[in-house]
């Protein structure tokens, strides 16, 4: 595999003609870059806003004829998020594709403009009674959420964003404007682009316009919560739940840096079911059902914006034993952590950013090699400058040739969010 | 082509003679007869008989065939069981067919990790009965389930009657163990979840065989519901059937499954197995609700309510399991019982959005000018008898003709065309569980642009440069993969002058 062709950085002289350009191709909503435009700490030279996927594809076609690299933005939640870029000369702001095009209610079918806040999506489909059934930690955008592919409790019942994208419009580094999938959930003609695109970090395309699966709204939650005193206990918990048949949305566990450990279990359903249910769990974790209320850290990831964040992976069975490793590890290295768990096989852990970077490294590293054993994976999303140097992200990853591989065929000169991925993808 | 014609055979004698030192003897079938067992799978009306079976036991020896078959530049196509209904699995008269059939074994059930870990030609239901013991199964069941692979499961991202509530094929596995087509092993994901980098094994799943071959799937285990209660409900037509539908997935209700049959698909059905439905039914819904045992009981009543209100004249509930497997004997067996009442037929699958599912069904009796709900018999003597997934708005139109009737074939075959025309015109899909194989390829640039079809077959490019893997399913012209960045600009100038072919 050739490496991909060098730096084509955009000439000062060259500016004020490819800001034309743009004006022309998004109805003047381009800009030069300020102060905050920036990707991973690389500041952007412009910003580009396009309105619709038309606008997008024309965008691109500008950046692809003037190589510029390209970055998209909603809300830049997850911005720092993945490696920092090779460089980054167009942000292309996507929150004026926003709206929610179509809700088809009879039909639980939801069309979406990329650039719109999930938190509008769930109020409009909320008003018929509808959820996407995805927990959204950060306040993300439609697009961003798919292209980073963040988590919440309810994965454990619903699965995660893959499994609620039906349908996905994305315009190509090249201009060309696809789609893949369809209005309908049952569907299997055609290759599933829509999985590609969720978690690719805006390497593939950029996606303009979302088609969801919806849900119907539970009439009746309820949180089920005991403390976790002995670590040990916190696995046999999980698995008491998961093989009982009370059917749980989410199962997860919080073991903060200071202060008392927890498991809750939530319930979604009708009110006599529900009711009944909270009656079977707090039986099996022998507590109580208490008010069904969530306890505060649920649905939050357990880190901020200056923490390193990590994200474990393991089987259902090993949830505790990560947890456990994962802190007994930190606090060898004398680092404190704080982790979040889901019954589902994800563990998100923090630890503040200004820790000594060997240290950061060395558990990252000591993590991996603890977690090689039972398949699993160690990710580092996010870490601050000064020590995400010294990281490997994304540790070994399976099927990196064909990803490459799948990167030349889409994005031959990396102009898409290069090296924000896998293996400098 | 005709260069081409004149050198396979001898490539082909010299492949089975690398073949048969790999895997033995028994393993590589070139006799003419033998071959001829394997020319068509579920969709019998393709015939191709392929020039070399081979049947590998293990990973390494798919891989070597694979390896072998890109040496010689030979195309192959991988089979399970051969029950698709889309040609999927039709060979090529000048390629290998690599049939899985040997490799049926469950490696592992893991129920308190809930994964089994199989190999490609296990069974669907033995899964499920691997896992039963300890209170688990496999969700997916196609009406296939008792001969179909897992590893054609994986090709097709097959549903089944429930994957209303749980999801596709694509929802159930974690983990694969593939050989790509340049012959090379790779794992994607495993047990635990959200491997890093693309979400190869998301695209790998339901790409017909055109990306690899599995050797070894994890898929996930469900917990068994604690209850599950059926219902059986007769109507009028399918359009208070229909209402029914609309108003239980408005109330909330996300039932396992709700399937409907209409009248002409119930006359085949008892014709077959007598499965003693509702006499002068239009048509009947079944409704399974699974789940805890407190929400099922919540909501059972609820969809009676709904089938009531709908004008349901009778109202069955299955008071055991035998009465349950009664109810689904007749859904199940639908598509061979109108073997019963026509000598040929057509199983078509299409989708659209379940609100449309009273027009459509106007429109496609309107398409034989037939009397609806009754099949459709007009003036072209075309009769359709359907069978759907309500719930997901999964039709199966079974198109009924008689081969020797000269023009009834063509005729069922228009209609059968037509039908996919509406399922596209009320935005739905020209599948959604048969896949798109040998079968449906010439509709796909129905539903999708050139360009939505370009970038596809750039994900076939990455993984099978050479175009070996499959060729000729689901994409109506191959695209020519370019070595060089940049190089995918238009049609290639060899391929716009008839010059070249792919493989």
């Amino acid at each position: 595999m050739s490496s991909p062709p060098t730096d084509p950085a955009l000439q000062a002289s060259e500016i004020s003609d490819v800001l034309a350009e743009l004006a022309k191709a998004c109805d003047d909503q381009v800009r030069r870059a300020e102060d905050g435009d920036e990707v991973g700490g690389l500041p952007a030279r412009l910003v580009a806003a396009p309105g619709s996927t038309r606008e997008a594809a024309d965008v691109l076609r500008v950046a692809a004829d003037h190589r510029l690299r390209v970055v998209a933005r909603g809300h830049g939640t997850k911005l720092h998020w993945g490696a920092t870029p090779s460089g980054v000369e167009l942000i292309v702001d996507t929150t004026r594709l926003s709206g929610v095009v179509e809700h088809a209610a009879g039909d639980l079918v939801a069309v979406v403009g990329a650039g719109t806040a999930l938190a509008t999506l769930q109020e409009v489909v909320g008003g018929a009674g509808q959820e996407l059934a995805f927990d959204d930690p950060l306040g993300s955008t439609v697009g961003g959420a798919i292209a980073t592919s963040p988590s919440g409790p309810r994965r454990l019942l619903r699965g995660t964003l893959r499994d609620l994208l039906i349908g996905v419009t994305f315009v190509r580094s090249d201009g060309v404007v696809a789609k893949a999938g369809g209005k309908v959930v049952k569907n299997v003609a055609g290759y599933d682009f829509g999985k590609l695109l969720t978690g690719s970090y805006g390497t593939l395309g950029l996606i303009t316009e979302a088609i969801f699966r919806l849900h119907p709204r539970p009439v009746r939650s309820h949180h089920v919560t005991r403390t976790i005193s002995d670590a040990a206990d916190i696995g046999p918990a999980l698995r008491a739940v998961l093989a009982s048949q009370t059917v749980p949305s989410a199962v997860d566990v919080d073991w903060p840096a200071e202060g008392p450990r927890q498991v809750s279990v939530l319930l979604e359903g009708t009110e006599d079911g529900v009711e009944q249910r909270a009656d079977a769990v707090a039986r099996l974790l022998d507590t109580d059902v208490g008010d069904g209320a969530a306890p505060p850290w649920w649905g939050h990831y357990p880190f901020g914006p200056d923490d390193v964040a990590i994200k474990l992976t393991c089987p259902l069975t090993e949830v505790g034993t990560t947890m456990r490793r994962a802190h007994a590890r930190a606090a060898e290295h004398g680092l404190s952590l704080a982790s979040r768990a889901s019954a589902a096989g994800v563990v998100h852990a923090a630890t503040p950013g200004d820790g000594p970077p060997e240290a950061v490294a060395s558990l990252v590293h000591e993590l991996r090699a603890g977690i090689a054993a039972y398949d699993g994976s160690v990710l580092v999303l996010a870490a601050p400058q000064p020590l995400r140097e010294g990281l490997d992200l994304w540790g070994p990853v399976p099927g990196l040739a064909l990803m490459r591989r799948l990167k030349h065929e889409l994005d031959p000169v990396h102009r898409l969010s290069p090296g924000r991925f896998v293996g400098g993808i | 082509m005709a260069t081409t014609a004149q050198r396979r055979p001898r490539d082909l004698d010299r492949l089975a003679a690398r073949l048969r030192t790999v895997l033995g003897e028994g393993a590589v079938i070139t006799d003419r007869n033998r071959l001829r067992t394997y020319e068509c799978d579920g969709l019998a009306h393709y015939k191709v008989t392929p020039a070399i079976v081979v049947l590998p036991h293990t990973t390494a020896e798919v891989a070597a065939v694979v390896r072998a078959c890109v040496d010689e530049r030979v195309p192959y196509v991988a089979r399970g069981s051969g029950t698709g209904l889309s040609g999927g699995a039709l060979p090529s008269a000048e390629g290998v067919l690599v049939v899985t059939s040997q490799m049926r074994d469950i490696l592992e059930t893991d129920a308190p990790g809930e994964r089994a870990v199989v190999q490609p030609g296990v069974i669907n239901l033995h899964v499920s009965k691997a896992a039963a013991p300890e209170g688990y199964y496999y969700a997916p069941d196609p009406s296939s389930q008792q001969i179909c692979s897992i590893g054609g499961n994986l090709a097709e991202n097959s549903g089944g009657a429930h994957c209303l509530k749980y999801g596709f094929t694509t929802n159930h596995v974690t983990g694969v163990e593939l050989v790509a087509p340049d012959g090379e092993i790779v794992r994607l994901g495993g047990k635990a979840p959200d491997p890093p980098g693309y979400d190869l094994l998301g695209a790998f799943v339901g790409s017909e065989g055109t990306l690899g071959i599995a050797t070894e799937v994890t898929v996930r285990l469900l917990r068994a519901p604690e209850a599950v209660r059926t219902l059986l409900a007769a109507f009028p037509s399918t359009d208070e059937a229909g209402g029914a539908v609309s108003a239980i997935i408005a109330a909330g209700v996300l039932p396992a499954a709700v399937e409907m049959m209409d009248a002409l698909a119930i006359e085949a059905a008892e014709a077959a197995v007598h499965c003693d439905y509702p006499q002068g039914a239009g048509a009947v819904l079944i409704v399974e609700l699974d789940g805890p045992a407190p929400e099922v009981e919540a909501q059972f009543g609820e969809v009676q309510r709904h089938c009531r209100d709908n004008k349901a004249f009778e109202i069955r509930i299955a008071a055991d399991d035998i009465e349950r497997a009664l109810f689904w004997k007749g859904r199940k067996s639908a598509f061979a019982a109108v073997g019963r009442i026509s000598p040929d037929y057509i199983v078509q699958d299409g989708v659209i959005p379940r609100t449309a599912l009273p027009a459509v069904l106007r429109r496609i009796a309107a398409l034989s000018d037939g009397e609806q709900g009754q099949g459709t018999e007009g003036p072209s003597g075309v009769r359709v008898a359907n069978v759907f997934h309500a719930g997901d708005g999964n039709l199966h139109p079974l198109v009924l003709f008689d081969e020797s009737v000269p023009g009834e074939a063509e005729k069922a075959e228009a209609i059968s065309g037509a039908i996919l025309d509406l399922c596209i015109e009320y935005g739905g899909s020209i599948t959604g569980e048969h896949g798109v194989g040998a079968d449906k390829a010439k509709y796909m640039p129905r539903m999708f642009t050139d360009d939505d079809l370009d970038t596809m077959q750039m994900l076939r490019c990455a993984f099978d440069p050479l175009g070996l893997a499959n060729p000729g399913k689901i994409f109506p012209t191959p695209r020519l993969c370019g070595e060089v960045p940049g190089r995918h600009k238009g049609v290639h100038p060899l391929a716009a002058s008839g010059v070249a072919e792919v493989f």
